[in-house]
């Protein structure tokens, strides 16, 4: 009966075409669309900060170099996967990630809460050549990122697409975006106080790569390195993890 | 190449080539401060290089009249030798990656020679370059020979193949200048993008117009795989690069989903890509090749129905159990988890339709190097959907997840399945559009398969165990309750099994470029077959026609 049903089917391009759509879609409408509408899928919270216009740039790095090949941001719900990286991660904690950088593989450690973990000096020293801190690591050396400036210039049209796409970035924010990720890199510059304005007192101004004569793709991608995990605290008081956020070392 | 074209086709040849051509220029102005404008300058090269190529025999003879009493092999024959091309660039790309893994340092001081840049390459290459033009190609001949129906376009395949190609290049030349959304197998940035949509509708009509055309009241299986991988990998490709770019003219974008819903929306395209372009199409290579090779039918029609629509419905659902115990909500997880279990049940009907095929033709799986690559692809078939559905248990893949074991997984289907029914695909196929008698050398493909074979097995059992030791140093503690092992201790423990990997991948390699040569004297020394009648059915006169 069946047999002779799809005997019938198979006469018909068009009923087979229509077949396959129908048969195809249900599992991606089911498993997706209710991610939009419930909203325990992700968490609150209110004290969330946005990326800097400094670190949306180290992002884009981090993008363009596809660290997320070895590298994930996502802590599991395993114990020993908190113990060794910290609070396992929240939804919430990447909702203005875009793409999201969860990654598939580890061939290096966990990054989603690396933030903080080392100092400035040691990100440089470990993105120019790994194996000068690490002796067993495997990890390509970006010395080319040190030597390279930072494209500021379009920055405000960055920030404008993720406005866009619902990221509440102000109208300020986004006309200041290439003055702020100047500023953020150079410390006791005029433009250094308006990113702790727009984007709040725990943003971290620092010279990143430790020169501030130019602002290069080292400062970004340090900048972002360091803000890993500490966007909110929501994970921290979410679950049942015992440790606090740390505090930088310099 | 334009034998087959009349004036006037090449007139539009010419047109659609230009009218690249100045898309690339366009791109190159407006994207002139940005990454951009070098896509343009590549695209406009692209096309003016086919301008050049249409101009060079534009005036040659016209098609006969009687072209459609012939199919269309042409461009066929061109997506082999470009799925071969692509496939040495892909799997060296693949050794070179393999190996900084083991020695980091084997890299120019430049952007372009990082890990994170050339892996993309090697993924693009050899999914979309190698497998792609193979699956465009031999759809392209089973559409035709199962329908008894020439091609429904002359200028259109040409463009399919062609396109497809172009998409190739922007993608792989893209990540070498930094050019990437960071989504796995999707890293295309929009303008490429947008462009594959393009080639892909036209890829839809253009077999959907042929299948029309058919002189078999039936459509035959194969055809039911090739045009459900068109069908979906639209529908994918589409929904999961929905983007934002940052202007006209620059390269990068934002894509529309967050966080949370972007890794989902990833992940259903992920592992559908897996299923719709790297099972569902290369499934149609199988069920036309495999029983053509044996000179068998396939065992059971009612295994292959149950098979089609079990792999269409079920593995849409699959995708989240690459995010198992992450921040995506338990009920999706656990949905991923069941259909990925369920799928074992088609994915098994496949496998087991091919081996039982081959019941009665055992003999020639034992003398025919090619028909083994074909049954050797079926059982990797069939061990690597047992071992996916094994992977996708959340305890599994708590100890699987983020390791090489994924790799290894990756690559007993990409290697043992998908690349040897391609080989035994293409083994078969050549001979035949060529009209050779054979391959050139049977002593070659025999030499081919055991450094398949022997090159899959190494790479896989190295990536077994490295996953595995991994996985499980992670989760070590010591008597006293702390955790064992460092990250960097585990990093140590993978060297043997990286070298091993690379050493896999390079015999993989070497039997790739063999099959290349063994093609390539095919065409130009083999002995020619005896005349076969391979022509569709003629329609029969219709008046006022």
């Amino acid at each position: 009966m069946s047999e002779l049903f799809h005997r019938k089917l198979e006469r018909s391009a068009i009923g087979f075409v229509i077949a396959i759509i129908a048969a195809a879609s249900v599992g991606g409408i089911v498993e997706i669309a209710p991610l939009f509408t419930i909203d325990e899928t992700v968490e609150e919270a209110p004290d969330m900060r946005l990326y800097t216009p400094l670190e949306l740039a180290g992002r884009n790095i981090y993008v363009r170099e596809g660290c997320y090949a070895c590298h994930s941001q996502m802590i599991r719900t395993l114990r020993d996967e908190v113990e060794r990286y910290g609070p396992y991660s929240l939804a919430v904690e990447s909702r203005y990630d875009r793409p999201m950088l969860w990654g598939s593989k580890r061939t290096g450690p966990d990054l989603a809460r690396v933030g903080g973990k080392y100092s400035d000096f040691w990100h440089v020293a470990h993105l120019n050549n790994p194996r000068d801190v690490v002796p067993e690591s495997n990890m390509p050396a970006y010395r080319w990122l040190a030597r390279t400036p930072l494209r500021m210039d379009d920055l405000p049209r960055h920030l404008a697409a993720q406005r866009a796409l619902g990221v509440p970035y102000t109208e300020e924010m986004v006309e200041n975006a290439a003055r702020d990720a100047y500023g953020q890199a150079t410390p006791d510059t005029d433009f250094a106080s308006g990113v702790t304005e727009r984007y709040g007192e725990d943003t971290t101004i620092s010279a990143f790569d430790g020169v501030t004569t130019q602002v290069t793709e080292m400062d970004a991608l340090v900048a972002y390195l360091q803000v890993l995990g500490r966007l909110t605290d929501a994970a921290y008081q979410n679950t049942a993890a015992t440790e606090q956020p740390p505090e930088p070392e310099d | 190449m334009l034998a087959n074209l009349t004036s006037l086709e090449r007139q539009y040849a010419l047109m659609l080539a230009g009218a690249v051509a100045l898309a690339g220029l366009a791109m190159a102005v407006v994207g002139r401060s940005d990454v951009l404008g070098v896509h343009g300058v590549i695209v406009m090269v692209f096309g003016g290089g086919l301008a050049w190529l249409v101009m060079a025999s534009f005036y040659g003879p016209e098609p006969t009249d009687d072209r459609t009493a012939a199919y269309y092999d042409d461009p066929i024959k061109v997506g082999i030798v470009l799925s071969m091309a692509w496939a040495v660039f892909g799997m060296f790309m693949g050794v070179w990656v393999a190996a900084l893994l083991a020695w980091p340092d084997l890299a120019f001081d430049a952007a372009w020679s990082t890990f994170g840049r050339l892996r993309p390459t090697h993924t693009t290459g050899v999914i979309f370059g190698f497998g792609g033009n193979a699956l465009i190609a031999t759809s392209f001949h089973v559409v035709q020979r199962t329908s008894r129906a020439r091609l429904a376009g002359q200028l259109s395949p040409w463009f399919v193949l062609l396109g497809f190609n172009l998409f190739c290049l922007l993608a792989v030349s893209g990540y070498l200048l930094g050019v990437t959304q960071s989504k796995e197998y999707a890293e295309a940035e929009w303008y490429a993008d947008l462009w594959l949509v393009i080639v892909w509708v036209t890829y839809f009509v253009l077999y959907i117009a042929t299948i029309a055309r058919r002189k078999e009241p039936h459509i035959y299986v194969a055809n039911w795989y090739f045009m459900a991988f068109i069908l979906v990998v639209a529908i994918l490709h589409i929904v999961n690069n929905l983007a934002v770019p940052i202007s006209w003219g620059q390269a990068k974008s934002y894509t529309i989903w967050p966080g949370v819903q972007d890794a989902m929306v990833q992940w259903w395209y992920g592992h559908n890509a897996v299923a719709f372009f790297l099972t569902a199409g290369f499934l149609g290579m199988l069920y036309y090749y495999l029983p053509v090779r044996a000179k068998r039918p396939i065992f059971s029609y009612r295994l292959s129905i149950l098979s089609f629509w079990g792999i269409t419905f079920f593995y849409m659902w699959a995708g989240s159990h690459h995010l198992h115990y992450t921040a995506l909500p338990h009920w999706v997880q656990t949905l991923g988890m069941t259909f990925s279990v369920m799928l074992l049940v088609p994915s098994w009907a496949s496998a087991g339709n091919a081996l039982l095929t081959l019941n009665g033709a055992w003999h020639r799986v034992r003398d025919d190097a090619t028909l083994r690559f074909m049954m050797a692809a079926a059982v990797f078939y069939g061990l690597s959907t047992f071992e996916g559905s094994f992977m996708a248990i959340r305890p599994v893949n708590a100890l699987s997840h983020y390791t090489d074991w994924t790799v290894g997984h990756v690559h007993a289907g990409a290697l043992g399945w998908v690349a040897l029914i391609t080989f035994g695909s293409l083994y078969t196929l050549v001979p035949s559009l060529w009209k050779r008698e054979r391959m050139y050398s049977a002593t070659l493909v025999e030499v081919h398969f055991w450094l398949a074979i022997a090159g899959t097995v190494i790479y896989v059992f190295a990536m077994w165990n490295s996953g595995i030791i991994q996985g499980l140093m992670w989760r070590t503690y010591t008597q006293e309750g702390a955790l064992a092992y460092s990250f960097v201790d585990s990093l140590v423990a993978m060297y043997p099994y990286y070298i091993a990997r690379a050493f896999g991948g390079l015999l993989f390699l070497i039997g790739a470029i063999v099959g290349c040569y063994n093609i390539w004297m095919t065409v130009r020394a083999a002995p020619l077959a005896a005349l076969r009648s391979d022509a569709p059915v003629q329609p029969a006169a219709v008046p006022g026609e």
